[in-house]
């Protein structure tokens, strides 16, 4: 697993995506902590970060598309699926690489806190529990990433088809309140993500939110590796 | 042609008996299917400890489809493949540590350097040799050393796969399989992969897939001929060869006219088959004569072409190649009769590998 980490890791950079994906992350999350926190002058993040989630949707895929569709279509997968590794390590690997690049990418907002804790308190609670929550819903949408990058080899489709069911992940909450039929509208909100993430912001912690996020990350790494050993079987 | 037909003698030792007990692979009924189509049907064999085994068929005829299953790559159908004993199916990490492969299209991350690229296959491989002279070591036996520091998008083809080999040699598997290593290369590279190939044999099991001949008869102790997803043939290398020379077969240059030529050969005793070949310069034709096994008609050859003043302008064996057993099996099966370029490079290269 580790090969594999520190070569898609190093992907990123040499790829160029890292640099792309880290200044437009960058910009957004600058331009929201300006707009929220320093035009408004308060100390409380939380509006930067609820509205971090839709920037993730769409930047999400950039950092996914590439993981699996190109090793696919350079024929580098044979020699991965030939090597002395289990499925299962290739696809954490490239997944934590995926994930490392991202947790780089919110190292910025801790840079704005300090930066606000120079001009009055800041409630490093909340900071730290948005940071995780942000965290949490990188780590879902990149696994859910993750696995359409290794149905198509072509980057571009592996990046709109996942903007597209991000995006769709995003408006479940739109589409429940168009709904009136009770126990859909149950399920939906069960399944929403942006309705977890918007009570963390708000300082409503809750650990079910923790283990969705998570579970959601597991089952969809877990559906990347079905992938592969059903297309070896077939 | 003729001394081609001879390599496999000095080139690789003939292993007479099989020995079932140090089988680094072996095959049972592999079959692959997908929906109705039988890539590969029922296949079986087994490679020795230290034998270089070619595998050799037209293009589709399941020889990568083999390999893959043999590597892991895909599962077979049914059937069976150990390597060094271990089920690929059943240990696959443990089968595949044992395995060095080249796919048909190397598996090169582009925008690595040679170095990097080889230190990842280090690190992907789980290796416990001493990295910087494993690393060196292979890079000198596969001559990139010089390219070491390149990014392998901006290398050669010929490059390129010389650090496939290397990648498949990266931790010193006991077993190589390589998919048509020399594809796409030119005659000198060819017979330098070739050179290491035989190199390497010594003291790895190798198995080898090409559709040229030449190159397998050149390096490989056993040849397992493969068309239409079932073995056609499958003997050594010096057996296959002396079944095929039996067939005496010449080919004459003659000038003048080419019915009364035609006629005139076709009265020889002895005398099986006689065809003109294509018209070499203005009036010359080439003639293409098989005789019964056993008889010599190059003597009566001469006196007919002197007693009519036909000048003879050259005069060469063609005893039957690997090339015409391939097609004499594979014949009629919708075979790639390979082409002119094929022939061409096969026949460039032989000259001096012997």
């Amino acid at each position: 697993m580790g090969a594999i980490f520190r070569r898609e890791f190093g992907a990123f950079f040499t790829s160029s995506i890292a640099y792309v994906f880290l200044a437009v992350f960058w910009l957004f999350t600058g331009y929201f902590f300006d707009f929220n926190c320093l035009q408004n002058g308060t100390t409380d993040m939380s509006g930067m970060f609820q509205n971090m989630f839709l920037i993730c949707v769409i930047l999400i895929p950039i950092l996914t598309m590439r993981l699996f569709s190109e090793e696919k279509k350079q024929k580098t997968e044979q020699g991965l699926l030939t090597a002395p590794v289990s499925i299962g390590s290739i696809v954490f690997g490239k997944y934590f690489a995926a994930l490392l690049l991202y947790t780089i990418a919110l190292l910025m907002p801790f840079v704005y806190a300090l930066i606000l804790s120079s001009f009055g308190m800041v409630e490093w609670g909340m900071v730290f529990a948005n940071f995780l929550a942000l965290f949490l819903l990188g780590a879902a949408f990149i696994s859910v990433g993750t696995l359409i990058s290794s149905l198509t080899e072509n980057q571009i489709a592996a990046n709109v088809v996942t903007i597209v069911v991000l995006m769709a992940l995003y408006l479940i909450d739109v589409v429940a309140g168009n709904v009136s039929i009770g126990w859909i509208v149950k399920a939906m909100n069960y399944l929403s993500f942006y309705r977890k993430y918007y009570a963390i912001t708000c300082g409503l912690f809750n650990v079910s939110t923790v283990v969705f996020y998570i579970s959601v990350a597991l089952i969809f790494n877990y559906l990347t590796i079905r992938v592969f050993e059903r297309r070896r079987w077939s | 042609m003729i001394e081609n037909l001879h390599c496999g003698k000095d080139s690789a030792p003939v292993q007479n008996e099989r020995q079932v007990s140090n089988a680094m692979i072996e095959v049972r009924n592999l079959t692959k299917h997908y929906g109705d189509k039988h890539a590969v049907n029922n296949i079986s064999f087994t490679v020795e400890d230290g034998e270089i085994l070619g595998f050799l068929g037209p293009n589709g005829a399941g020889k990568s489809t083999t390999m893959n299953m043999l590597t892991g790559y895909i599962s077979s159908t049914s059937g069976q493949a150990l390597i060094n004993g271990v089920d690929i199916l059943e240990d696959p990490i443990k089968a595949k540590s044992f395995i060095g492969y080249l796919p048909e299209l190397p598996p090169l991350y582009l925008d690595m350097t040679v170095k990097g690229y080889l230190n990842y296959i280090y690190d992907l491989k789980k290796c416990k040799l001493p990295r910087r002279a494993h690393l060196s070591e292979v890079m000198a036996l596969t001559k990139i050393s010089d390219v070491a520091t390149r990014l392998i998008k901006n290398l050669s083809k010929g490059y390129k796969q010389r650090v496939g080999v290397a990648q498949a040699l990266i931790g010193n598997p006991p077993v190589l399989i390589l998919d048509e290593p020399t594809v796409g290369l030119d005659p000198k590279q060819i017979l330098e992969i070739r050179t290491l190939i035989k190199k390497l044999g010594k003291n790895h099991t190798v198995i080898l897939s090409s559709h040229i001949l030449s190159e397998i008869q050149a390096v490989c102790d056993r040849i397992i001929i493969i068309n239409h997803g079932v073995i056609a043939a499958h003997d050594t290398t010096d057996n296959l060869s002396k079944n095929v020379s039996t067939d005496h077969r010449i080919i004459a240059r003659i000038e003048g006219p080419r019915e009364e030529i035609i006629k005139a050969l076709r009265n020889i005793e002895g005398i099986k088959y006689c065809r003109a070949d294509m018209e070499r310069e203005k009036g010359v034709y080439e003639y293409e004569l098989e005789a019964a096994p056993g008889s010599d008609i190059r003597r009566d050859l001469f006196e007919i072409v002197s007693e009519h003043k036909w000048p003879l302008l050259a005069l060469r064996s063609a005893e039957m190649t690997l090339e015409d057993v391939f097609l004499k099996i594979t014949m009629g099966e919708g075979i790639v009769i390979p082409n002119q370029e094929d022939v061409a490079l096969a026949n460039e290269t032989k000259g001096g590998d012997d």
